[in-house]
């Protein structure tokens, strides 16, 4: 993250301050003193304070993101560490962690160095790295991982190449333990998706388009939760899309297997029949699933299943989603409309304020063992002011990613981020936009 | 209403359909005078965009398009520099700058026609797209078996092979079903898409039960690298159990005819004899093409092109 000095004092009042790892869901002001929390309570006055009136809105940790892409170093024209930030805190993201596949592929020290480096120089939202698990995402020969812990990596994933010899897995997993991080698997058999881009069911029937069955994330999701049983590591499972894979996770963690999973805002708010006009920005990896398989995530999130709601913002750009929808790249951007997405959950009454955003900040933050996602006193200030019924129209021409590959382009959204700071700073309001 | 393009049968409704088939009577008729050219369409300009080599559809469509005195223009990215990595909106775009009165499109990819369509001016006709849709073919097949049992409604038609990779069958299914049918699949089962009832079709994996009764058999084109191993183990194995020979067209109705979007594999979908000859009405589908593609250029290309007509016409779903 950029360093820019915090204000001396600054106080967010009247505001109803959501704090999950304190269990805190009361009126209350929070105040600041340079880069950390100094007092959250009832009634604080300051006499120098710089004053942000939160009243009518909530006072929550700033967001954590485990499952970006930045596209720095190598797909510049797609996003760089610097835009993929602002558009973060635009959202109220403060912490993001980037996969690694960039150009090159972030699998040795010093690559690791120059994206934190890249981070400073630019990006409002602090940045982690995520290495790597194998060498150039190749599946074959395993990443020095203390190495890349040492450089600042916070956790090991091949991401959208998933490893599918299941012994590199084993010797990934078994390893990970060595550094006490988190390997991330994009749980999709290759060998099953052949080829598929949208799920397969009656959609990809009408549409004619090769499907990509449930069943390929399901059985992946099933080996590795088999093999993070078998070696004792950390299993996070990346963007869930199947009841058989929530099932699967639930049943897994019911017998202590050591797994946490995260699920997306697009997975919990959309269903393959978005595609039924060919939509490229609707593209997306693992695809959009059937209606059941959403109520499924939805409920997985409610009842702590999924911990946490990442946005695997994955920016292309326009000339590349213009191509055929087979040919078309996967991914779409997610930061700016992430919350007001999984608002509708806290409206149709399917989860509180509170546990949402516990599974934005403090349980992402816990899975990747980050400084973030609290408002303790003493704390970092990563906070963000939030006006849940704001009623706003999403452009994303207008917004800070280089890219516009949203599925909510053009849409009337509800609920919007009107302040986030970062270590005391104020990095973004509603008003005036990305301050630095 | 037919709407502003022909991108799939599944946006027509029935009126729109049998609108379609008689215009193609009347061009039947043309193609029986002397002089099988008329002015209808003098002045137009009619581009054929084939992303994917067809020599048969795109022929079909550039002689009706002559027929109808418009200038046909053939377009074909593939052979050019447009390869892959360009984007189909950038030639759509190019395309749409020259102003023409229909672009006819034919892509191996489900849903490009319908993206050109989302910018061009100009109508677009679907040549083919993926497994998705090719209308014209359907409504071809329509007008064969109009012709040859003088109605659609109420006669059961059977489609074999694969279903899974077939635009030809997913057109079929909406047109026959649009028009009173009973549609049956019969395939072995990786070539049966996932959910296909919601169609409004049955699926069988017995050829003998789905040909029980049947009016109409169509065996579609099996893809070369569809057979050894990757979705049935063989051409021989393929060609015994849904192949189609005059011993397993016994179960169907004595007056059946049989059909084939073409080109035939001879003894792999149908056996030699079966291609040739009657009940095979194949020929007769060639023949329909020309005039069937005529009524779809004279709908959808003869109307007048001006600003803003696009919004007034509506899209076609
Ligand atoms: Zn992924």
């Amino acid at each position: 993250m950029m360093s820019a000095d915090p204000e001396n004092e600054i106080l967010l009042r009247g505001g109803r301050v959501l704090d999950p790892a304190s269990g805190l869901d009361a009126p209350a002001d929070v105040s600041i003193e340079g880069a950390r929390i100094s007092r959250v309570g009832p009634n604080l006055t300051s006499a120098d304070a710089r004053i942000i009136d939160a009243s009518g809105c909530w006072v929550a940790p700033g967001f954590v993101d485990l499952h970006t892409h930045l596209r720095e170093p190598g797909q510049e024209y797609k996003e760089d560490i610097r835009t993929g930030g602002r558009s973060a805190v635009a959202g109220g993201f403060t912490s993001i962690a980037c996969m690694a596949n960039t150009q090159p592929v972030n699998d040795d020290p010093a690559t690791t160095d120059f994206i934190l480096d890249r981070a400073r120089q630019g990006s409002p939202a602090r940045v982690y790295p995520v290495a790597a698990a194998t060498r150039g995402l190749e599946g074959k020969v395993m990443t020095e991982m203390s190495a890349l812990m040492a450089a600042g990596a916070v956790a090991f994933s091949d991401d959208g190449r998933t490893i599918m010899d299941s012994g590199v897995m084993r010797l990934v997993l078994e390893y990970s333990r060595l550094v006490e991080a988190p390997v991330m698997t994009h749980a999709e058999d290759r060998r099953l998706v052949a080829g598929g881009v949208v799920n397969e069911g009656e959609v990809s029937t009408r549409l004619g388009l090769p499907g990509n069955p449930a069943i390929a994330e399901v059985t992946l999701v099933e080996r590795d939760l088999m093999l993070a049983e078998f070696t004792g590591a950390h299993l996070h499972v990346a963007h869930v899309s199947t009841r058989g894979a929530v099932e699967r996770i639930r049943a897994a963690r019911d017998r202590g297997v050591h797994v946490t999973a995260e699920v997306a805002p697009h997975h919990l708010a959309l269903t393959d029949e978005r595609l039924l006009d060919y939509d490229t920005n609707a593209k997306v990896a693992p695809p959009l699933r059937s209606e059941d398989d959403r109520i499924a995530c939805r409920a997985g999130l409610a009842d702590g299943t999924l911990d946490a709601i990442a946005t695997d913002h994955a920016p292309h750009a326009q000339h590349e989603k213009e191509l055929d929808f087979v040919e078309a790249p996967p991914g779409m951007i997610g930061f700016e409309t992430a919350l007001a997405v999984v608002l509708d959950m806290v409206r149709e009454g399917e989860i509180s304020p509170l546990e949402l955003i516990r599974r934005l900040t403090i349980n992402p933050a816990r899975i990747l063992r980050l400084e973030a996602g609290c408002l303790a006193e003493g704390s970092l200030a990563d906070v963000v002011v939030i006006d849940p019924s704001r009623k706003w129209h999403y452009d994303p021409a207008k917004g800070y990613s280089k890219s516009q590959n949203s599925p909510w382009a053009g849409s009337d959204l509800e609920g919007r981020v009107l302040h986030t700071l970062v270590g005391g700073v104020p990095v973004f309001d509603a008003e005036r936009g990305v301050l630095i | 209403m037919i709407g502003r393009d022909l991108l799939g049968i599944e946006d027509l409704d029935r009126e729109d359909i049998v609108r379609i088939l008689d215009t193609a009577e009347h061009m039947v008729e043309i193609g029986e005078r002397e002089v099988k050219k008329v002015p209808t369409l003098r002045g137009r300009t009619v581009v054929n965009l084939f992303f994917e080599a067809s020599t048969r559809t795109r022929a079909s469509f550039e002689i009706a398009g002559k027929r109808l005195s418009a200038d046909v223009i053939n377009f074909t990215p593939s052979a050019s520099s447009l390869k892959k990595s360009e984007s189909i909106l950038d030639t759509a775009r190019t395309l749409d700058a020259m102003d023409p009165d229909a672009v006819v499109v034919r892509h191996s990819v489900a849903g490009v026609p319908r993206r050109i369509a989302d910018v061009l001016g100009a109508p677009v006709i679907n040549a083919g797209d993926g497994a998705h849709e090719h209308p014209t073919q359907a409504l071809l097949d329509a007008l064969t078996v109009r012709q040859q049992k003088g109605r659609v409604e109420g006669l059961t038609v059977t489609i074999i092979g694969d279903i899974l990779h077939s635009r030809v069958a997913r057109s079929n299914i909406y047109a026959f079903r649009k028009l009173g049918a009973e549609v049956r699949l019969a395939a072995p089962p990786p070539m049966i898409p996932a959910g296909v009832e919601c169609l409004g079709v049955k699926a069988y994996t017995s050829l003998r039960e789905a040909l029980d009764g049947a009016d109409v058999v169509m065996a579609l084109r099996i893809q070369n690298e569809r057979l050894g191993g990757a979705y049935v183990p063989s051409i021989r194995e393929y060609s015994a159990t849904f192949g189609l020979d005059r011993a397993k067209l016994d179960f169907a109705k004595d007056d059946v005819i049989v059909m084939h979007p073409g080109p035939v594999n001879r003894g792999v979908e149908l056996s030699h004899d079966l291609a040739d000859h009657r009940p095979s009405v194949i020929l007769d589908q060639v023949r329909n093409g020309v005039a069937l593609r005529m009524a779809v250029l004279y709908l959808f290309a003869g109307r007048a092109t001006t600003p803003g007509s696009r919004e007034v016409a509506g899209g076609a779903g």
